[in-house]
């Protein structure tokens, strides 16, 4: 069974707590004692039946407030796909969070109010959806009980957003027209839309092909811990371990690590199960190499034709997550990338974006705040690196604050400074 | 080119990924063992991320004094095996040293008690990091956890301020003081973990599988009567065929009804069950709806 991942966003309105509690519920995934206690806490709040919403709102601020603050994850699973929700709020100063769940995502998940259309928001989110590479995006129209299951808004709706998301990076792009409230192409198709010949939202969830979303070509293999024994059995063993971030490992090949350049070739993949053939991304495994080499966490091993940048003079656009402290040029951060960590100091920032109009402000001297622009940044060592569109893993990094260890930015490379 | 990765497999290169930065970035980490089927997992997932290595790091209960025994056995017999060392962090104790003040009653329980003795022992063997079985399913507040939830110099979780945690990068920084607690488990389901046992043929305490043994209902949970809890005089005791779903305090840690004697039974109950694993064995969150937030924030596990 294969592991989907995917993170939904959508306005407090937009009934996307409805959706996911529909979802779970449908496939059966709220227990009996959950549906309880969200029974009770919905006839305490006066309010008749059910309200699926509360299900996502773990927190006691959040019921408080009556808002989700925080990204909530969700599990269910079908015979087909085991599913993880990043569950993100919507509201305007909560973007930090839908770039947190969309980081990880294999697929995005945008609600529009099918009374409302496309709204501010919803450009917002499939742009930001767009910028962290999430490779598939599904716009779900709701609340088209509400418009009496009319085709032509359903039409007007995704006509003008795909002209929007023309100029986004989105690769894949699907479109199903839903009631999350009465579960209308939910779960099953709708025979209140027949003029809709698509799939069912969680068919779709099911079917979409993500195993070839992986970049598989580039071998990349951020060293991680190097392993020793030391005991007798093992005496000579020296292993480095990490997680595969892209492309495909076999034994025998010829690799090179980075920074020394020393080549060697892999002598064996291990495993705690036993040594295999090949490794791809996401296996966490243990390279052991032909030659006695000096290599340590942060090293990178891959092969000596496919080889990332390095250098230490970075592009990237950043999305800054403080409250209590702004980016500006000159300011040092401390930057984790892989599995590095470096100091980084902001030379420029050449614009802040406007997410909403994708407007570039280049009078913009510093970021807030939830605010994204792109940078030029000067490390101490040297990073092993690739464009973020090119892959996720070795194209994406973050800033944490030295002197309160909050993590301030989340970052995507673009390229070396020119 | 499909090579597809199987859920559980993604789960568990997931979950070594996690121990191993923990590794690589703590100076004095701790993985905390219950023997309980979550932090079983959780050690067998570790002992395969240094493999061919041992744990680089000790193992730690946080002991109430009140466990089922056949759980106590369990838990030295694997420390052994893997020739890992156990720190013991008492409950009695911290009672004995008058740092906490136990609950008196026939409803007393430790638990919460517990969160005392979590932070005293980590204070007192400057664990930096503090890895746990924890899973995002479980309950509502875990729902919002990170993997690397930063604790305060009080061991206190502020689950409003909590650190954006982005793609693989964890940031375990924290100043002298402070810890991190580290869920290398959070994206795993009840039903993952049964199946992984399964998969792995990982061996559990006996009381996961069904067995006899005196119970008495109390809040419409079956409670084993035992040294540490004795029923009320209107409780009537009975014998019934029983097996634990979650193994933690005895004083509140309810047994269910099941015949399941085999992990495949244990699967085919889990996939089947309507309750969640704490709604049906865990008085101690029937407190109220806030009931873990609030334990969550004062440190607990």
């Amino acid at each position: 069974m294969e592991l989907l991942r995917f993170a939904t966003a959508g306005s407090v309105d937009d009934g996307k707590s409805t959706l996911i509690g529909r979802l779970l519920y449908d496939s059966k995934q709220i227990f009996e004692d959950t549906l309880e206690a969200l029974e009770h806490s919905s006839r305490q709040r006066g309010e008749e039946g059910v309200n699926l919403a509360l299900l996502t709102d773990g927190l006691r601020a959040e019921r408080e407030q009556g808002i989700t603050i925080d990204v909530a994850y969700r599990y269910f699973a079908t015979p087909r796909r085991k599913f993880i929700i990043a569950d993100t709020p919507g509201h305007i100063q909560y973007t930090r969070n839908m770039v947190t769940g969309a980081s990880t995502a294999d697929l995005a998940l945008i609600l529009v109010d099918a009374r409302k259309g496309i709204v501010e928001q919803s450009r917002r989110h499939a742009f930001l959806a767009s910028l962290l590479g999430v490779p598939h995006l599904v716009l779900c129209v709701n609340k088209m009980d509400l418009v009496d299951y009319e085709e032509s808004v359903f039409r007007a709706i995704t006509d003008e957003f795909r002209e929007f998301a023309a100029k986004l990076d989105v690769r894949d792009l699907a479109f199903v027209p839903i009631s999350a409230l009465k579960g209308d192409n939910v779960v099953e198709r709708s025979p209140n839309m027949p003029w809709y010949d698509g799939t069912s939202l969680l068919h779709h969830l099911e079917s979409v092909h993500i195993a070839s979303d992986r970049n598989l070509i580039d071998c990349r293999f951020p060293v991680q811990y190097v392993i020793r024994p030391r005991d007798d059995r093992f005496h000579d063993y020296r292993g480095y371990a990490g997680q595969i971030a892209s492309g495909t490992y076999k034994t025998g090949d010829e690799v090179v690590v980075l920074p020394s350049g020393f080549s060697s070739t892999i002598e064996s993949i291990d495993t705690a199960d036993g040594p295999v053939d090949e490794a791809v991304p996401p296996m966490s495994v243990t390279i052991r190499l032909a030659d006695d080499l000096d290599v340590g966490r942060g090293d990178m091993i891959c092969r000596p034709n496919n080889r990332p940048n390095v250098g230490q003079d970075i592009e990237a656009m950043v999305c800054w997550f403080s409250e209590r402290t702004t980016l500006s040029p000159g300011n040092k951060y401390a930057l984790k990338h892989t599995t590095r960590w470096a100091r980084a100091l902001v030379r420029d920032l050449h614009y802040r974006l406007d997410v909403n109009t994708l407007h570039r402000d280049e009078s913009a001297t510093s970021l807030s705040l939830n605010e994204i622009g792109r940078v030029t940044l000067r490390t101490t060592v040297p990073l092993f690196y690739d464009e973020y569109r090119r892959n996720r893993s070795t194209g994406s990094f973050v800033l944490v604050d030295e002197a309160t260890n909050d993590t301030v930015a989340g970052g995507m490379i673009i390229g070396p400074t020119q | 080119m499909q090579r597809l990765i199987s859920h559980l497999d993604a789960l568990e290169a997931e979950s070594i990924h996690l121990i191993r930065e923990v590794a690589a970035e703590f100076e004095r980490p701790v993985l905390l063992f219950s023997g309980g089927k979550d932090s079983v997992v959780m050690l067998h997932v570790a002992k395969k991320a240094f493999w061919p290595a041992k744990l680089p790091f000790p193992v730690m209960h946080v002991d109430t004094g009140h466990n089922f025994p056949e759980v106590l056995q369990f838990r030295d017999s694997v420390v052994e095996r893997l020739g890992v060392r156990l720190v013991v962090a008492s409950v009695q104790e911290s009672i004995d040293r008058g740092r906490v003040v136990e609950d008196t009653g026939p409803r007393a329980s430790r638990n919460r008690l517990q969160t005392t003795t979590l932070l005293d022992a980590i204070e007192e063997h400057g664990f930096d990091a503090v890895m746990g079985g924890a899973r995002r399913d479980e309950e509502k507040a875990r729902a919002k956890e990170r993997f690397f939830s930063f604790r305060d110099e009080f061991g206190q979780w502020d689950p409003k301020n909590q650190r954006p945690e982005l793609w693989n990068l964890y940031n375990g920084r924290h100043r002298k003081g402070e810890h991190i607690r580290v869920f290398p488990l959070s994206n795993w389901t009840e039903l993952d973990i049964w199946q992984y046992i399964a998969d792995e043929q990982i061996e559990l305490p006996s009381i996961y599988f069904a067995h006899r043994r005196p119970v008495f209902r109390r809040d419409g949970m079956l409670m084993a009567v035992t040294d540490f809890l004795r029923p009320l005089e209107h409780e009537e005791v009975f014998e019934a065929t029983v097996r634990y779903r979650t193994v933690g305090d005895a004083t509140c840690t309810a047994a269910v009804e099941s015949t399941a004697v085999t992990l495949d039974e244990i699967i085919a109950e889990v996939a089947a069950s309507r309750i969640t694993e704490r709604g049906a064995t865990r008085a101690d969150d029937k407190f109220s709806e806030a009931a873990m937030e609030d334990r969550k924030r004062e440190g607990y596990f």
